[in-house]
């Protein structure tokens, strides 16, 4: 097949714009995720009453719903009794309704992981919540939870291609654009893949530096 | 006019319409989760191989499916196949041909993952007590891949299940749709239909799943 590059220098521009809304979403959806994540993963883990129950409603809710129907509730169902969110911030709102409960699962495996012993060793010492957390139970649960945490980051940036669902012009909006009005689909799809892998690959790969590096530092391994 | 909303619920056939709008992406998320199935445990013993020309091939298979969007790989199929080969697939295929290729990769690696769990003084002690190859995969590695790999599977559908909601986004009238359709049709009797049509959808999603998903960790707490 020969590939059109007339067409694809001319709408590169677009690509461009698209990837930079992909990747802001996806960098503010999953740094927000991180946040609703710790502090969901920290009331299950200390067992805070009532909070704890309303967390694992939320969890098992965020978990087993499509990220696109939550994101058609927030954009076209909430203006109906008067929550008008723009379609960007439906995205990171969706995104972080979405992820947190993914983080929440990853943190929380990571600090369980730590064993008892551990944190009664550290009373023994004389240690204190607040010191035993930073000292004895995080940096262990850290190395358990990274590529837990590592796996979520990757899912997310891919979750965001369904916001073009809510007419966000995102890689996917602006690939499927492309498509309708020019009908030039090999190279339109070319460059949606292309995209999507320079902004995935180095993400992975660093998240697999990352794994390695964690198993060779692995207690007793 | 607050509450009325609800009520374009239970006009003519309209919840037996958007029911219906599910069954259409729960039964491609069903054939493609039945054909993931056998092929993801070919895959997974594949790539157990230890010929370097087997693990190349389905390690670049396994990473393309799986860095890829799966909206990507929709539009792929769906647009690129049509161009490229001028095969004109239709919109549920290309969604079946795509979630199977996906489940395949889900399920090889988790076969692969259950496969290289087991370990090697389980092979060992079949060899002392002269069973043969076959005797040892299906008395021994069968039995503890199973118990590993089925809470897995079960999470896989509802992954499935929730990840054919995309197909909307290639055209194909499923819930969602069917949902828009609704209010579209009562926009003016019904102006805050899209709050109850939509937060029905949602809720309808996580009948479908959460029941699934409930059943994968009873499983996983069980057998472990």
């Amino acid at each position: 097949m020969g590939l059109n590059f007339d067409f694809i220098v001319k709408y590169l521009p677009w690509y461009v714009d698209a990837a930079i809304l992909t990747v802001r979403v996806a960098f503010l959806g999953i740094l927000f995720s991180l946040v609703v994540g710790i502090i969901c993963s920290a009331v299950q883990y200390y067992h805070i009453p009532v909070i704890r129950t309303i967390v694992s409603v939320y969890i098992e809710i965020s978990r087993n719903t499509p990220l696109l129907v939550q994101l058609f509730f927030l954009y076209f169902g909430l203006p109906k009794i008067g929550i008008l969110l723009s379609a960007e911030t439906c995205a990171v709102v969706g995104l972080t309704f979405l992820g947190g409960s993914y983080m929440s699962e990853s943190i929380r495996s990571g600090l369980e992981s730590v064993e008892k012993s551990q944190i009664e060793s550290a009373a023994s010492l004389g240690m204190g919540k607040v010191l035993t957390m930073k000292e004895v139970i995080f940096p262990q649960a850290l190395a358990v939870s990274v590529p837990g945490i590592c796996a979520n980051v990757i899912f997310l940036i891919k979750e965001t291609s369904v916001v073009s669902g809510i007419a966000l012009a995102d890689l996917m909006y602006v690939a499927n654009d492309l498509i309708g009005l020019y009908y030039e689909t090999d190279e339109t799809l070319i460059m949606l893949v292309l995209f999507y892998l320079i902004i995935l690959l180095p993400i992975s790969a660093f998240a697999s530096f990352i794994e390695r590096r964690l198993r060779y530092a692995g207690f007793g391994n | 006019m607050r509450d009325s909303g609800i009520n374009v619920l239970f006009l003519g056939k309209n919840f037996l319409r958007l029911l219906e709008g599910l069954g259409v992406t729960l039964r491609i998320s069903l054939i493609a989760v039945l054909l993931s199935l056998p092929l993801g445990i070919l895959l997974g013993m594949f790539m157990t191989l230890k010929n370097p020309v087997s693990k190349a091939i389905s390690r670049i298979y396994l990473e393309f499916i799986r860095i890829m969007p799966q909206l990507v790989l929709l539009f792929i199929a769906y647009f690129g196949v049509t161009r490229m080969f001028g095969w004109n697939l239709s919109a549920d295929v290309s969604a079946v041909i795509v979630f199977t290729l996906w489940g395949t990769a889900e399920m090889g690696d988790l076969v692969r993952g259950a496969l290289i769990s087991i370990p090697r003084h389980q092979y060992d002690s079949a060899a002392a007590l002269g069973m043969t190859k076959v005797q040892t995969f299906i008395h021994v590695v069968v039995p503890q891949t199973m118990r590993r790999l089925i809470p897995l599977t079960i999470n896989l559908t509802t992954r499935m299940i929730k990840t054919t909601s995309l197909v909307v986004l290639i055209g194909m009238t499923e819930v969602l749709k069917v949902g828009k359709q609704i209010i579209d049709a009562n926009r003016f009797e019904y102006p805050t239909a899209a709050l109850w049509i939509y937060g029905v959808i949602f809720l309808l999603y996580f009948l479908a799943c959460w029941p699934i998903s409930m059943l994968a960790k009873k499983l996983e707490k069980r057998w472990r």
